[in-house]
Order: structure tokens, then C-alpha cells, then sequence
């Protein structure tokens, strides 16, 4: 094929974007409707996400020591804890720190003791790498001779682990079904355009128009559509997400404390190629399976 | 090799159009035979020859076209365009075989939303025409069909006969061999019907053969050119210098 055809293709492509503009306008308004939903759903559903996992990595179970172990053993202790699948981090709290923590967070003055009230409590904070693992853990720091007991708190636990699984589940099943609406309605509208214009395609075949040459302008215009309408909503959604963090913070500093969100950046990282992807692919798809119909003249 | 056999060159004696019992019938939805439109067709149309496909509606004419266009298979039967047997086309060589054929169609069929010049140049594109080759072909095209000064003109600025005279312009700027014409003034008044037999007939001086479905008995009686008449599939009637034959 000659440059200059190729050149031709890709032009007539462009200028079909301003020919008709109606199909152009109403193919950009649908595309960018579905994916600013999905795109703002995606960004609730992954701090939601974020939020969970925040909560459930400060989640720790402490292994309370025997009295009177000495410091080889409880280092062997923690290197076996630390080998162990579900731990991130492990943590030694001696007696003292903890009665220090303790007298500090109660504001008792520690010299009116002669003795350490907590001298049994030597103990592991362990951090955990995903929460639903605490009973296995908990059934295994239980074994471990040196461990008096271990302190767990088995329904948040068991509560972050439920919230976890039916964010995903709610988050997965949600995106699915909205990836698939916005899949049936962009190339609704992509077919019902090139529809409208299946005598022209007739006619470049009648002339002599290889089903390249019939397709190609077409084929260009959907994808370019696909870009224009992917990039409006990721757009929007960006200064949205900034300035709803910026309400967030500034409305209700105390949801500051609790709550971290991600940081635009990191969710425009997986974002921006999954919207462009819907909209260039779907584009794609939907103008070369419409033209295809209309090339058997 | 299948490509081979369907691009044979014959002598240069040959029909330039051959059709050796050819017959089409429409496959239907309940089952059956389907209901035949060209029954048992032979045909040979000579390089340069001027001819005119006349009959009723429902008598296969346009089926006649589309068979030479390979927009239909026939049923069975042989057709030969220019050497090339239609049916052993394979679907990839379609369009160079179009090449090789001008059409124009009762309803123009331009490019809506292109001037005259794009929708000329068009036809050259789709050849891979250079550039300054399609600058200088289509103005003269224009000008062989009196539209040099309405290159910018859209076919909705234009008049019926105009916008003929563009799909001309179309058809022929690629020097077809053929120049096939379904009722190329049925939405044309006198006027204007007259002034595109008188280019068709200029254009067939210079050697382009043409073949021309029309119902336009004053015409076809006036011009007294090759006319084939059609009746429920079947031709009728093969006349040089011949006449709209009436019904009946």
C-alpha cells in the first residue's frame, strides 16, 4: 500500500469526526458517560479497598511470653515467628516498655512503684499480611513452647476479613457489570452511526475499494471517538477526586485521621489505561464488526 | 492457481461480456426452489458496443448488473467480463475487478458530504492514483462532463442532471472498459436525460463499451443502438438498431 493512501485513510478518519458531527457528539457523550462511571466507581470502590487493608494491617496479635525466658530463646522465638507465611512483622515488647506504655497512656507516675506490676508481659506484636490468616497463625504461636498465651481479637478479625471479601465481591461484580453495559451501549451507538452511513461504504465497494481502504476511515474515526470519550471522564474525574479530598480534609479533619486515601497518581496508574483501553478497544470493535456487514456488496 | 484460471486472457475478438447459460433464482425464507430471475441467459456484448437493456419490472435487468458487478453468484451458468470468469472470483479480487467497470445508478450515489472533485477523485484513490496524477485527471473529467466550474459544489448544491454527470465523471475517470448504467436518467427530466445519453454516447466514440438498463422507450427508439429486451428472466428479444419493444 502507498503512504500516501495510508495518509489518506487516516485523514478521511479525522475528517469523519467533524463530518458527522452528531454521531460523533452522541458516540463521545455515551462513551464518556459509562466510563465516568466507571471510573468514579472504581475510585470509591479501590480507596473502600484501601481503607480495609489499612485497618486490617494495623490489626496485630500479641503472643504473651512465659516468665523468666532468656534472650536466646526469645530470639529463636522470633525467628520462627517471622519465617511463618502469614506475618509481615514481628515486634518484641518487653515487660518494662509495656508497663512504661501502660503508666504513660493512664498518666501514672511510675516511681511510686518498687515493682514492675507487668513483669509477665514480655510479649511479640505480630503484624499480620492478611487478616483472614489469624487463626492459623494464632493456632500455631500456640504451640510454640515459651508462649504463655496469645491475645487475638477474633471478631474484628472476623469482621474486617467479611467487609474485605464483600468489598470485592460487590466491587468486582459492579465493574463487570458496568464494563459490559458501557461495552453494549458504546457500540450501540458506534453501529447506529455507521448504520446511518452503510450506502457510503456500498458505494466505495462498488467503485473498487478494497474492504481495507471501505473500512479504515471508519475503523479510525471509532477509535479516535473512543480517545476523545475516554479522555473527558478521566479528566473530570481527576479534578473531581483531587477536589473531594480537599473537601474531605478540610470538612471533617477527624476523617483525616481514620482515613487515608490514595493518592490520584496511583489510581490514574491503573485508570487512565483501563478507560483508554474500553474506549479505544470498544471503538475499534464496534466500527470494524459494523463495517464488515455492509462490505459484502 | 485458482486465480489464474479466472483472470484468462481471451483473443481480442472475444465478447467483452459473455454470459452462457446463466441463471439466477432468489433463495426464500420457506423453503423451495426460490423464485428464479434470469432463466437460461446467453449474452455476448462486443468491445465498443453500445447496447440498451429494456423490459419490465421483475425481468431481471437489474439482476443482470449485479451479476456483472459480482455483487450476485449466479445459479449456474459461465460469465466472462473482460476475460475474467465472474464466478471464479474469489471475494479479495473483487475490487480490482470493479476497477475495470464503471456503474452508475439511477440515484447518483455520491458522497454526500464530498464536493464534486473529492467524489471523483475518490474513484482514483481507490486505485492508488499519485497525487498530481488524480490533480490532473479528475479536472479533465470534469470538464468532458461540463462540471470543471462546480468542483467545489456539494451534490445537494447540484442539479439531477448534474449530479449524473458527476457520477460519470466517477465512473469513467479511471478509463473503465466497461460502463455499466442502471437507469441512468430515471430521475432525470428530458433535458437532462438527453444531454447524459449524448455524453454516454460520446463517451462510447471513444471506445468505452456501455450497457444501459433503462425504461425510457423515447431514448431507446430515438437511438437506435443494439437493444435487448427482458421478459420474467428470459431475453426476448436481441435487436441491432433496435426498439423499445411494448408489452404485450
Amino acid at each position: 500500500m502507498r503512504i500516501n493512501t495510508l495518509f489518506y485513510c487516516l485523514w478521511q478518519g479525522f475528517k469523519n469526526i467533524f463530518r458527522n458531527k452528531w454521531f460523533t457528539l452522541a458516540s463521545v457523550a455515551t462513551i464518556s458517560a459509562c466510563l465516568f462511571l466507571f471510573g468514579l466507581l472504581y475510585s470509591i470502590l479501590t480507596n473502600f479497598e484501601h481503607i480495609v487493608k489499612n485497618a486490617e494491617q494495623k490489626m496485630t496479635v500479641s503472643a504473651m511470653l512465659e516468665l523468666g525466658l532468656s534472650d536466646d530463646r526469645i530470639n529463636e522465638i522470633r525467628m520462627a515467628i517471622s519465617r511463618r507465611d502469614e506475618v509481615k512483622e514481628v515486634e518484641f515488647v518487653s515487660a518494662e516498655d509495656t508497663w512504661q506504655q501502660f503508666a504513660s497512656e493512664h498518666e501514672w507516675d511510675t516511681s511510686l512503684f518498687t515493682e514492675n506490676p507487668l513483669e509477665d508481659c514480655d510479649h511479640f506484636n505480630i503484624y499480620m499480611k492478611d487478616v483472614s490468616m489469624q487463626p492459623t497463625l494464632v493456632a500455631y504461636l500456640e504451640t510454640i513452647e515459651g508462649v504463655d498465651h496469645v491475645n487475638q481479637s477474633a471478631l474484628t478479625a472476623k469482621t474486617l476479613t467479611g467487609v474485605n471479601a464483600i468489598i470485592s465481591f460487590v466491587s468486582v461484580g459492579i465493574v463487570v457489570i458496568l464494563f459490559f453495559v458501557s461495552i453494549f451501549l458504546i457500540s450501540n451507538t458506534v453501529t447506529i452511526g455507521i448504520q446511518v452511513r452503510k450506502e457510503e461504504i456500498q458505494i466505495m465497494k462498488y467503485i473498487g475499494a478494497t474492504d481495507f481502504f471501505a473500512r479504515a476511515p471508519f475503523v479510525i474515526e471509532g477509535m479516535l471517538i473512543g480517545l476523545i470519550g475516554s479522555f473527558i471522564p478521566l479528566i473530570a474525574i481527576y479534578f473531581i477526586y483531587n477536589e473531594a479530598i480537599i473537601f474531605v480534609a478540610g470538612s471533617f479533619p477527624f476523617l483525616s485521621l481514620l482515613i487515608q486515601f490514595i493518592p490520584v497518581e496511583e489510581i490514574f496508574k491503573i485508570l487512565t489505561p483501563i478507560c483508554i483501553g474500553i474506549g479505544v478497544g470498544i471503538g475499534f470493535i464496534g466500527s470494524f464488526t459494523t463495517v464488515r456487514k455492509h462490505l459484502s456488496v | 492457481m485458482r486465480s489464474t484460471a479466472a483472470k484468462k486472457r481471451v483473443n481480442a475478438n472475444a465478447p467483452i461480456i459473455s454470459l452462457e447459460h446463466v441463471s439466477k433464482a432468489y433463495t426464500v425464507d420457506t423453503g423451495g426452489k426460490g423464485i428464479p430471475a434470469l432463466n437460461d441467459v446467453n449474452l455476448h456484448i462486443n468491445k465498443g458496443e453500445f447496447v440498451f437493456i429494456v423490459g419490465d419490472s421483475g425481468s431481471g435487468k437489474s439482476t443482470l448488473i449485479k451479476l456483472l458487478l459480482r455483487e450476485l453468484l449466479p445459479t449456474s451458468g459461465r460469465i466472462v467480463v473482460n476475460g475474467t470468469d465472474v464466478v471464479r472470483l474469489r471475494r479479495r479480487q473483487i475490487p480490482k475487478f470493479r476497477r475495470n467497470m464503471g456503474v452508475v445508478f439511477q440515484d447518483f450515489r455520491l458522497l454526500k458530504d464530498r464536493n464534486v472533485y473529492e467524489n471523483v477523485a475518490f474513484a482514483q484513490r481507490i486505485i492508488q492514483m499519485p497525487g498530481r496524477e488524480i490533480r490532473k485527471n479528475v479536472p479533465s473529467m470534469l470538464s468532458t462532463v461540463g462540471l470543471a466550474g462546480k468542483y467545489k459544489a456539494r451534490p445537494k448544491q447540484l442539479s439531477g442532471g448534474e449530479q449524473q454527470r458527476v457520477a460519470l465523471a466517477r465512473a469513467l475517470v479511471n478509463k473503465p472498459l466497461i460502463l455499466l448504467a442502471d437507469e441512468p436518467t430515471g430521475n432525470l427530466d428530458p433535458k437532462n436525460s438527453w444531454e447524459i445519453m449524448n455524453l454516454l454516447e460520446k463517451i462510447n466514440s471513444n471506445g468505452t463499451t456501455i450497457l444501459v438498463v433503462t425504461h425510457n422507450r423515447e431514448i431507446v427508439n430515438a437511438m437506435q443502438k443494439r437493444v435487448i429486451t427482458m421478459k420474467k428472466g428470459v431475453i426476448v428479444s436481441d435487436e441491432e438498431k433496435g426498439g423499445y419493444i411494448d408489452e404485450d
